[in-house]
């Protein structure tokens, strides 16, 4: 008779078979899963059951293991516990290409929901980019991967640990000479000494870097100029005369946040203040930083080295005679630039070569700008290297097949590793590839290991600031799927006694001695975000005048490579709302195109949305044409990042991939290309299709100079009708309460367009997709309008953001048959989504055009994660329902409670909208005007203040501060 | 087609002598009329027509349940243009079904008796054009299962609708002009569904028009009343016809878009919808005429006398478009001024040449005699009209609207499959009534027509 084996053993052989199914590797792999991070897409009762089981049957086995403790401190109010329905922040840090900007994050009930800066840190000062705001939407991406894979299958990290401790044995032999690691540009102090220990342990194993928008070129000026490798510190709001070279300071370096808040504080004016800096820019594509520039240049990106090159004569001459390329604009720069010494600023763009960045350090130093606006510190990267030739030797050697093991990172340089690298066949060779990564994207895919990276919000680690000011970066929930950090992958290979992210940052730092007492000193490096003075000294630098050659005329059409000013690189391709954001000028959405000038569109015969082919080197790449009026002539702009094949639901197979052309010997610009038509057509998705106000009443603009003449020129272009003028009784409906108002200024607005998603993330706006932005459905409750005025060559453009005006005669109220838009006492004009039936009437009768309406139900194919990461305080809004800018009503009614359990009046500070607390430039300032000592109050007595549309009587809340342009005497 | 064999039968004045022909009687006239519901076999047309229409109002409720399922965003609505196709629908079926209440309350008061012959069809005609309308601001809706709101009912929570704004007027002239409309309607009818009682050949026919006949025996009392609530209801109906248009048209005046904040759009509404709506009789009575052979009851100068309406309304009409281009110049309203000259020569330029070749010059033709006694080039130049109403919708509600006052907000509109599925459904129901209206109801009034029958001589004394 056969036996059956014994119960027990029993049991545990059908645990087993219960263990291969992966929710349940999952679970065994996790030792504290918690509600959240277990979370699956698509949950059945089937699944659910079945993990219930197993946690059941493994919930003595859980008992045994303590839980460690890994605090982590809440910035602002630190209650004993959490309380439902009050938020908490918690500080820390969020990176893009390694350098750290310092973030508060907002905590519903453990779910962080929105993004602030942090207005102690450095590189914020309470602003963020469009790349912070839209993080959070990230965290919830439900396409993340979700489990660590094998060649596809899905595996675990144990499996990992097992099959690369293996590896490594082999490797210990030849002292890892068949080891590479490839990250990213590290700034992090604790990633860095892991990489030490590694490379330690394993002498001749390699680490690569490569950041596809690197900054090789401003490390190889430096090295020109200074024979080591220094980071540059711009002083902005010491400068009064600044140059770009073709740097979009404003946007794209990793101080800009900073920059924008020195450069735009130097641009208010007041009544008593009339002091401006002015900005000459030099550009080949239109930027937000030529859209703010006093006197702007087009130019390709290869002419900008001559144009150093004169420039830096010209001044050598001190004061000689014009002459030279472009002498009617350069001599009068020169000029500015020579009665401003010390006070001036020359910076170049990351895009141009180190020869053109040796020349703007050298023009800092004949102008005396060193010590005053310019500065040095060391380098803030960990282990600064020339990134492309970095990847070059590592592609080298996995030709030559020297490379077994290779650790990827983070990053994604399948996609966006120079094309005549040709990294994927060089990964084919390498015998274990693995790769970090937040989802699986076209590197995992060719990878035989894939490991979930934990997002930043999700995990610990550190970082530096542009000027090396280190933050901690503390998690605020538990990884939702079986995210990594970078620390563990790297204690993984190292083979370091196992310990969580916590522990790995915690570690390092107790190593560094920093604080006497480390617990206090930790403790309060968490609350503030940023360990206070990690910061750089300053270096002094001694400057050798740099050889350069003049540069070559280049012949033929230039292609010049940007990032892309919504979704940086790619690695932001799947994020909804950076997809659906208006970029900058074209106000294009869901792709990228190549932007060519109107006079080169003209001599092309090219129009909008015609499909191009682009040949250059032997490669093509197929892209539509989009006309960028003040982009450089003969040249064409193929912003990077689209075409991904493998970003998510949302990200792929959207727009063209410009790294197709993009080599290892030409990153940033390249010449002899042609275009070639293929008489196919595409259509874009923008939403602004008409740039010019028609003479309307929208835009107020002026020069300084008319400012200081007559500071009220702005308001005498047309005041508001008088409140007597009415049949009603004009005081019928005064209110002594609060009086709820908002100034933007339209002269430090750079439309950077943070503000847009700042709102979209707080307020709960829907993504609507490409198909429905074509249709004119887009819904952002505040866009930022580009107009453009002057020749199309080379155009003044003035950015206005457009929230709701909140008029006290609001045309819309008067026309809706339910009453669903009302005026509350405090001047809100609020919207009452359960009552409004969808007659749209409110919309038509909005001058302004503000208000949005929920066509189809955008918010019905959310999914679980997505849920979390929605404000509570705001209503989700169905289909058939109108909505626009509400002030942020929830944030005044936070306010209000918190000011009325303190038994006072909101002041003026404690409440800030969203679209204010985003802006880098503090152009947004929002408060009670019936207070008279208010901020906003004072702003409303300005005399550039003034009202879009005021002829037509609506009274708007919100107003403007007219723009001014403060252009050189002469040129 | 057919010319009017006898144009003699005119006084000097023009006023027709005799408004039927001589040899017609009591008997031939309900015969004539009762025999195309009760009795004849209907034509191959009807059935071929009723299967169009039938198959369009399909469409429509195929068009309207999809709607419902997603909203309404399948149409091409956007912001700015946030009223399309619905709105455009709306009006011009209301336009439409203003020459029913036209004709036979204003007519009647005016003692045109001509208008016997067509008051029922374009009765009916207007019942169902304003059905038509009126399912356009329902289906518009965000949310339609909602559009009670819009009402002033007593609400637990105490809300009532913003009577401020013209939607809300819209739901109360509306609804009382179909009312109205369908008690005038009716009322007008019950002697002709007791004669059609009377003479029902089955059961089903007998039973039907009996009950719908109210138990009328054609006393002289019932006589008596029922002209008296006849003339009573006119009385009541004439003012609504200007009223109705005039609160559509509120629904753009009252607004501040530029090309709809105009003092001018209650009266030239008012004109248009008159306009339109005769142009409709003539589409439909035209062929109806012309396959039931009625042209006894139904004579040329009829349709003559329609297209003098159709002419001097459309050149109110054309007044109407002159004086908004020059008070959009004489303003010197930078908004209006940009408005007109977007309107003739923006994106949307060739929408308005064709309005004005529908609405302006085409109708011209009916200066000519040989043009309004011809049914064919009638009938080409009222549907020239009906397109052309509609065109003009299209311009004010969406022209207007593509541009107004921020230019960054600037759009384009461009319908989808469902904006026109469901502006060709709503012809398919109008369609689909009124071929039931004439398989079931007499379509001409026989009553009245008898009337003529009975006293020429008092005919004679007014002429």
């Amino acid at each position: 008779m056969k036996m059956n084996p014994p119960a027990p053993r029993q049991y545990w052989r059908s645990l087993e078979e219960a263990a291969g199914t992966p929710e349940f590797l999952d679970f065994l792999h996790r030792e504290f899963p918690s509600g959240a991070s277990e979370w699956t897409d698509a949950f059945s009762r089937r699944d659910f059951l079945k993990l219930m089981g197993a946690s059941l049957a493994l919930a003595g086995l859980g008992a045994c293991t303590k839980q460690p403790i890994e605090r982590i401190v809440p910035y602002v109010r630190q209650p004993e516990e959490v309380i439902p329905g009050k938020p908490l922040f918690f500080a820390t840090a969020m990176q893009l290409g390694g350098y750290a900007s310092g973030i508060l994050v907002e905590s519903h009930e453990g779910r962080p929901t929105k993004i602030e800066g942090n207005p102690d840190h450095p590189a914020s000062l309470g602003a963020t980019s469009i790349f912070g705001q839209a993080a959070v939407l990230d965290l919830y991406d439900p396409d993340r991967s979700q489990s660590v894979t094998h060649e596809g299958e899905i595996s675990s990290w144990e499996a990992f640990l097992a099959q690369m401790s293996d590896a490594l044995r082999q490797q210990q032999a030849g002292q890892g000479a068949g080891l590479r690691l490839l990250t990213g540009t590290i700034t992090s102090p604790t990633l860095a000494s892991q990489i030490q220990v590694l490379l330690a342990k394993f002498p001749r194993a390699k680490w690569h870097q490569f950041e596809p928008l690197g900054r090789d070129s401003v490390r190889g000026g430096a090295l020109m100029a200074f024979g080591e490798d220094v980071e540059t510190q711009y002083h902005f709001d010491k400068a009064d005369v600044v140059l770009s070279l073709d740097s979009d300071f404003l946007f794209s370096h990793p101080g800009s946040l900073r920059f924008t808040r020195g450069f735009t504080d130097r641009r208010r004016v007041s009544a008593g203040r009339g002091g401006m800096n002015r900005l000459y820019s030099v550009e080949s594509t239109p930027s937000i930083t030529g859209s703010m520039a006093d006197h702007r240049l087009p130019l390709r990106a290869s002419e900008v080295e001559a144009f150093a090159q004169a420039l830096a004569a010209e001044l050598a001459r001190a004061g000689g005679g014009g002459g030279g390329p472009h002498g009617e604009w350069m001599a009068p720069l020169a000029a500015d630039l020579q009665a401003n010494r010390g006070k001036s600023l020359v910076i170049a763009g990351e895009q141009q070569p180190p020869a053109v960045h040796a020349l703007a350090h050298a023009i800092n130093h004949t102008l005396g700008n060193f010590g005053a606006s310019v500065t040095f510190t060391p380098p803030v990267r960990a282990n600064p290297v020339n990134e492309m030739d970095s990847l070059r030797e590592l592609m080298a050697d996995m030709k030559a097949g020297n490379v077994e093991i290779l650790v990827i990172l983070e990053g994604n340089p399948v996609f966006t590793a120079p094309c005549d690298l040709n990294f994927a066949r060089g990964l084919s060779s390498v015998k274990l590839s693995v790769h970090l990564g937040s989802h699986e994207d076209e590197t995992s895919a060719l990878c035989h290991w894939h490991i979930p990276a934990a997002h930043f919000l999700e995990t610990w680690g550190d970082t530096r600031a542009f000027d090396g000011t280190v933050s901690i970066v503390q998690p605020l929930i538990e990884p939702l799927y079986a995210g990594r950090s970078g620390g563990e992958v790297l204690d993984a290979l190292t083979q370091a006694p196992v310990r969580g992210p916590y522990d790995i940052v915690r570690d390092f730092w107790k190593t560094r001695n920093l604080w006497p007492d480390f617990e206090k000193g930790w403790r309060k490096a968490l609350h503030d975000g940023f360990i206070a003075g990690t910061a750089f000294p300053e270096t002094r630098v001694v400057f050798r005048p740099p050889d350069i050659k003049g540069g070559e005329k280049q012949e033929g059409i230039e292609i010049i490579f940007r990032p892309d000013p919504a979704i940086w690189d790619g690695r932001f391709a799947n994020n909804g709302w950076l997809q659906e954001l208006p970029k900058p000028l074209t106000k294009l959405t869901w792709e990228n195109a190549a932007l060519v000038s109107p006079a080169t569109a003209e001599s092309k015969r090219l129009a909008n949305g015609d499909i191009v082919e682009i040949r250059c080197r032997g490669r093509h790449l197929r892209a539509p044409v989009w006309i960028s009026p003040g982009h450089a002539d003969n040249a064409v702009t193929l912003p990077l990042g689209y075409g991904r094949e493998r970003a998510g639901r949302v990200g792929s197979g959207a727009g063209f991939n410009a790294y197709a052309l993009r080599t290892s010997g030409a990153p940033w610009f390249d010449s002899g290309a042609e275009i070639v038509h293929t008489g196919e057509c595409h259509s874009f998705a923008t939403t602004q299709h008409h740039h010019s106000v028609e003479g309307r009443d929208i835009i107020r603009a002026g020069t300084l100079e008319e400012f200081l003449s007559n500071p009220d020129f702005a308001s005498k272009m047309g005041g508001l009708p008088s409140r007597e003028d009415t049949l009603y009784n004009p005081s019928e409906h005064e209110h002594a309460g609060y009086a709820w108002g908002m100034v933007i200024d339209l002269n430090t607005c750079t439309g950077c367009n943070a503000c847009v998603i700042a709102c979209q993330a707080e307020n709960n706006i829907p993504v609507v997709g490409k198909d429905q932005v074509t249709r004119g459905r887009e819904m952002h409750w505040i866009r930022v309008d580009s107009y453009f005025s002057g020749n199309p060559s080379n155009p003044e453009v003035s950015n206005q953001p457009a929230p709701c005006m909140h008029c006290e005669n609001a045309p819309c109220e008067l026309v809706c048959p339910v009453g669903a838009t009302v005026h509350d006492n405090e001047g809100l004009n609020v919207q009452v989504y359960n009552r409004c039936i969808g007659t749209r009437y409110c919309s038509n009768n909005c001058p302004y055009k503000v208000r949005r309406f929920n066509f189809l139900e955008f918010n019905g194919a959310l999914t679980p994660s997505e849920k979390l990461g929605k404000n509570p305080n705001v209503t989700v809004r169905s289909r058939g329902v109108m909505e626009k800018c509400t002030y942020c009503t929830q944030r005044i009614t936070a306010a209000r409670i918190a000011a009325e359990e303190a038994d006072r009046k909101i002041r003026d500070g404690d409440l800030v909208t969203a679209c204010q607390a985003a802006c880098p430039a503090a152009a947004i300032v929002f408060g009670d005007i019936h207070d008279p000592n208010s901020r906003v109050s004072k702003l409303k007595k300005h005399p550039l203040n003034y009202s879009m549309l005021g002829d037509l009587n609506t009274r708007p809340r919100t107003t403007y501060l007219a723009k001014l342009r403060n252009p050189g005497p002469s040129p | 087609m057919h010319e009017d064999p006898s144009p003699s039968d005119e006084t000097s004045l023009g006023y027709p002598s005799e408004l039927l022909a001589a040899d017609q009687s009591y008997e031939s006239v309900t015969e004539t009329i009762a025999s195309v519901v009760l009795t004849k076999p209907q034509p191959r047309v009807w059935f071929f027509g009723f299967a169009i229409a039938f198959s369009l109002l399909m469409v429509f409720l195929f068009a309207v349940s999809y709607l419902l399922l997603r909203g309404v965003g399948i149409w091409g609505i956007n912001i700015p243009v946030a009223w399309g196709f619905a709105i455009v629908n709306f009006v011009w079926w209301i336009g439409i079904g203003h020459a029913g209440t036209f004709i036979s309350a204003i007519l009647l008061l005016l003692f045109q008796q001509w208008r016997t012959a067509i008051n029922r069809f374009s009765e009916a005609m207007t019942l169902f054009a304003v059905a038509c309308a009126g399912t356009f601001p329902l289906l518009h809706l965000g949310r339609p299962w909602v559009f009670f709101w819009i009402l002033p009912y007593p609400d637990t929570m105490g809300v009532w609708p913003q009577f401020r704004s013209p939607l809300v007027w819209d739901v109360f002239a509306v609804s009382t002009y179909f009312t109205v409309s369908l008690l005038f309607w009716f009322l007008g009818l019950l002697p002709d569904l007791a004669t059609m009682r009377d003479r029902a050949v089955n059961r089903p026919q007998r039973l039907f028009y009996g009950i719908l006949a109210l138990g009328w025996r054609g006393s002289a009392v019932h006589w008596q009343r029922h002209q008296s609530a006849y003339l009573l209801l006119a009385g009541l109906a004439a003012p609504l016809v200007l009223s109705v248009h005039s609160v559509v048209s509120f629904d753009f005046a009252v607004a501040i878009v530029p090309g709809w904040h105009s003092t001018i759009f209650p009266p030239y509404f008012v004109a248009g919808a008159i306009y339109s709506g005769f142009a409709m009789v003539l589409n439909i009575v035209i062929p109806v005429r012309k396959i039931y052979k009625l042209e006894s009851v139904l004579p040329m100068r009829y349709l003559n006398n329609m297209a003098n309406v159709m002419l001097a309304t459309g050149i109110m009409v054309a007044y109407g478009y002159f004086i908004e281009a020059f008070m959009a110049w004489y303003s010197g309203d930078i908004y209006d001024r940009f408005m007109m000259f977007n309107r003739a020569f923006g994106p949307y330029g060739w929408v308005f040449g064709l309005l004005m070749l529908c609405n302006v010059i085409v109708p011209q033709a009916l200066w000519s005699k040989r043009v309004r006694r011809n049914t064919a080039s009638l009938f080409i130049v009222a549907l020239f009209i009906n397109v052309g109403m509609w065109l003009e919708r299209f311009v004010i509600v969406i022209t207007s609207l593509h541009r107004d006052f921020s230019p960054s907000a600037w759009s384009m509109y461009y319908p989808t499959i469902w904006d026109w599925a469901t502006l060709m459904g709503s012809i398919g129901l109008f369609l689909s009534l009124l071929f039931l209206f004439i398989r079931l109801m007499p379509m001409i009034s026989i009553s009245e027509v008898r009337e003529l029958v009975a006293e020429p001589w008092k005919r004679k004394a007014r002429a």
